[in-house]
């Protein structure tokens, strides 16, 4: 598929020498979403920056529809929108006043009727004279996407779109991005949430310590990364891990009164197996009082992979 | 190329804010400018000579106009830039396509309006007061202008070193205040004794305060020709630090 964006050997060193970006190399395709995964601090936020012209690398070059950033990129950031992970507008001013502002500052004249279009697509219409602060958390996010919508962006970042919302309106961000990716928008987001990655993205790329350390469609990567992990509390305490359940990835924690049991894959492998560990620990008369399961974040899997601390 | 509309929306964004906070925007220095005239004007100007054949109350409206003028100018523009910065909205501006010129224009355009409403409101708050004329009104339009233009890019300087509150009213109040209230804005250089009169020289806003003064009565302390030049030195400083700013993207771009 044709590239829109190739980052080639992109650096980034703060002042003081943290390094946020270590030689990257990436290409995004045109009109998939991909996600960029990775603890706090691993660089997802200078990359965008990199891009979007908040940041100046101090390396390597930014491609974008095929033009070198750092020569074309005024015709290069007119076709870039960005939706930032702070909620970060001015909130004294009314919702349409603050879209329309941003189509004019990225050089469109005014239109408004693609103006209520976005707002309408986005349940804004009816707040349009509103002033955002009066608008709750997730109406605050949805006028930033607003803002990013209307200069009709044909590559949109995302930073950590649903941080902190609901899970109801997560999920109706979700339904906004697909209508995004229904129109041919080109979409980069950033997340902590696997389940948004699975439900969204195309493909997955991975960043730790400023360095792209996977790229891969997103079924591959889930299947190989993906885990579950639960904890079975027991009746009685044990002393050493029965015979019978020996063949699972299990440990004995807390004296003896739980197991936990960390396995499986992306693909449901994990929870399956819990269920099959929970009939074994019933054949061998083993009781327990409670089951809790958790599907691990990437962030988790990545941090425990790793040996690194959250 | 320079993107008009993206110009054009900056400088309307700007005026909006301005509109947002007119009263507060207008009624202070209205209110300030006639207890000037009040105090300096009548009570006390009703005492003291003419000054190089002027009315004393007439003599202090360019340096009530100046003291204005920089002082708002300065404020607005800085505030124009700094909120941005300080509530993380300057992302949008960062990532669109626009450059120094449209950032500059858009903002120090805006803030040179607004200052220039001030001073004709200022102006005929005066008159309440006062019976003035002015001998040369195109100059002292142009003189306000540029002295408007140069305090806006100052002030966005400022709203880009500023990294706090404190250090954006530092300026202005420590220093921009003080210089005015001693460039002679209620009083002619010629009236201080050696050597302050010399030393008074050191005051740029002396000079400032002179050429609106000579825009507006044929006479002043410094050449004319002193004052548009020391005007457009400054202006032309401005510039070249806020090219300086956008080239290296200092405190801009991380």
């Amino acid at each position: 598929m044709e590239p829109i964006l190739e980052l080639c050997g992109l650096t980034k060193v703060y002042p003081g020498g943290l390094k946020a970006l270590d030689d990257v190399d990436l290409t995004i395709r045109k009109g998939e979403i991909f996600a960029l995964l990775g603890p706090n601090g691993a660089g997802k936020t200078t990359l965008i920056g990199a891009v979007c012209g908040l940041v100046r690398p101090s390396g390597g070059t930014i491609c974008a529809f095929g033009l070198d950033m750092a020569q074309d990129w005024r015709k290069a950031r007119a076709r870039i929108g960005l939706v930032p992970q702070e909620l970060s507008t001015d909130m004294f001013e009314p919702v349409i006043r603050a879209v329309s502002y941003s189509r004019g500052l990225f050089g469109l004249a005014p239109d408004p009727a693609r103006i209520e279009e976005i707002l309408r697509s986005l349940s804004l219409w009816e707040k349009r004279d509103e002033r955002i602060m009066a608008l709750s958390g997730g109406m605050k996010r949805r006028v930033l996407i607003a803002k990013a919508l209307a200069h009709e962006p044909d590559l949109l970042f995302l930073d950590e779109p649903t941080a902190g919302v609901d899970v109801e309106l997560r999920k109706g961000m979700w339904a906004i991005i697909d209508e995004m990716r229904a129109r041919g928008v080109t979409i980069i987001l950033t997340t902590h949430y696997i389940e948004e990655a699975e439900e969204m993205a195309d493909r997955v790329g991975i960043i730790r310590n400023g360095k792209i350390i996977a790229v891969d469609e997103k079924d591959a990567l889930m299947a190989k990364l993906g885990r579950t992990e639960a904890h079975i509390t027991l009746a009685e305490p044990l002393a050493a891990l029965p015979e019978a359940i020996a063949t699972y990835p299990v440990e004995l924690e807390q004296g003896g009164t739980s197991l936990r049991y960390r396995g499986g894959d992306g693909t449901g492998k994990g929870k399956a197996e819990v269920a099959e560990l929970t009939k074994a620990l019933t054949r061998a008369g083993i009781d327990y009082t409670g089951i809790e399961t958790r599907e691990s974040s990437l962030e988790d899997i990545f941090v425990s992979l790793l040996g690194e601390d959250a | 190329m320079l993107g008009w509309r993206s110009t054009w929306s900056i400088y309307k964004r700007e005026l909006m804010r301005f509109m947002r906070t007119a009263f507060q925007s207008v009624l202070a220095p209205v209110l300030t400018t006639s207890l000037y005239f009040i105090v300096f004007g009548a009570a006390i100007g009703g005492r003291m000579p003419d000054l190089g054949g002027v009315n004393y109350g007439a003599f202090i409206i360019p340096g009530l106009l100046m003291l204005t003028l920089l002082g708002e100018t300065t404020s607005n523009s800085s505030f124009g830039i700094y909120m941005p910065r300080f509530t993380g909205t300057i992302y949008e501006l960062l990532s669109a396509p626009v450059g120094v010129g449209e950032t500059l224009i858009g903002f120090v355009g805006a803030a040179m309006t607004k200052s220039l409403i001030l001073a004709a409101i200022i102006l005929v708050t005066a008159r309440l007061f006062v019976d003035y004329s002015i001998a040369h009104p195109l100059l002292a339009v142009i003189y306000i202008m540029l002295v408007a233009a140069a305090f806006s890019l100052f002030g966005f300087i400022l709203g880009i070193w500023a990294d706090n509150f404190e250090k954006l009213g530092i300026i202005p109040m420590l220093f921009l205040t003080p210089l005015t209230f001693l460039g002679g804005t209620f009083y002619s250089i010629d009236m201080l004794p050696k050597p302050w009169d010399t030393i008074a020289l050191a005051n740029p806003i002396v000079y400032l305060v002179s050429g609106l003064r000579w825009t507006f009565y044929g006479t002043a302390d410094v050449d004319i020709r002193v004052s548009f030049a020391i005007t457009l030195t400054f202006l032309a400083a401005c510039v070249a630090v806020i090219a300086y700013i956008f080239k290296t993207g200092w405190r801009l771009r991380a």
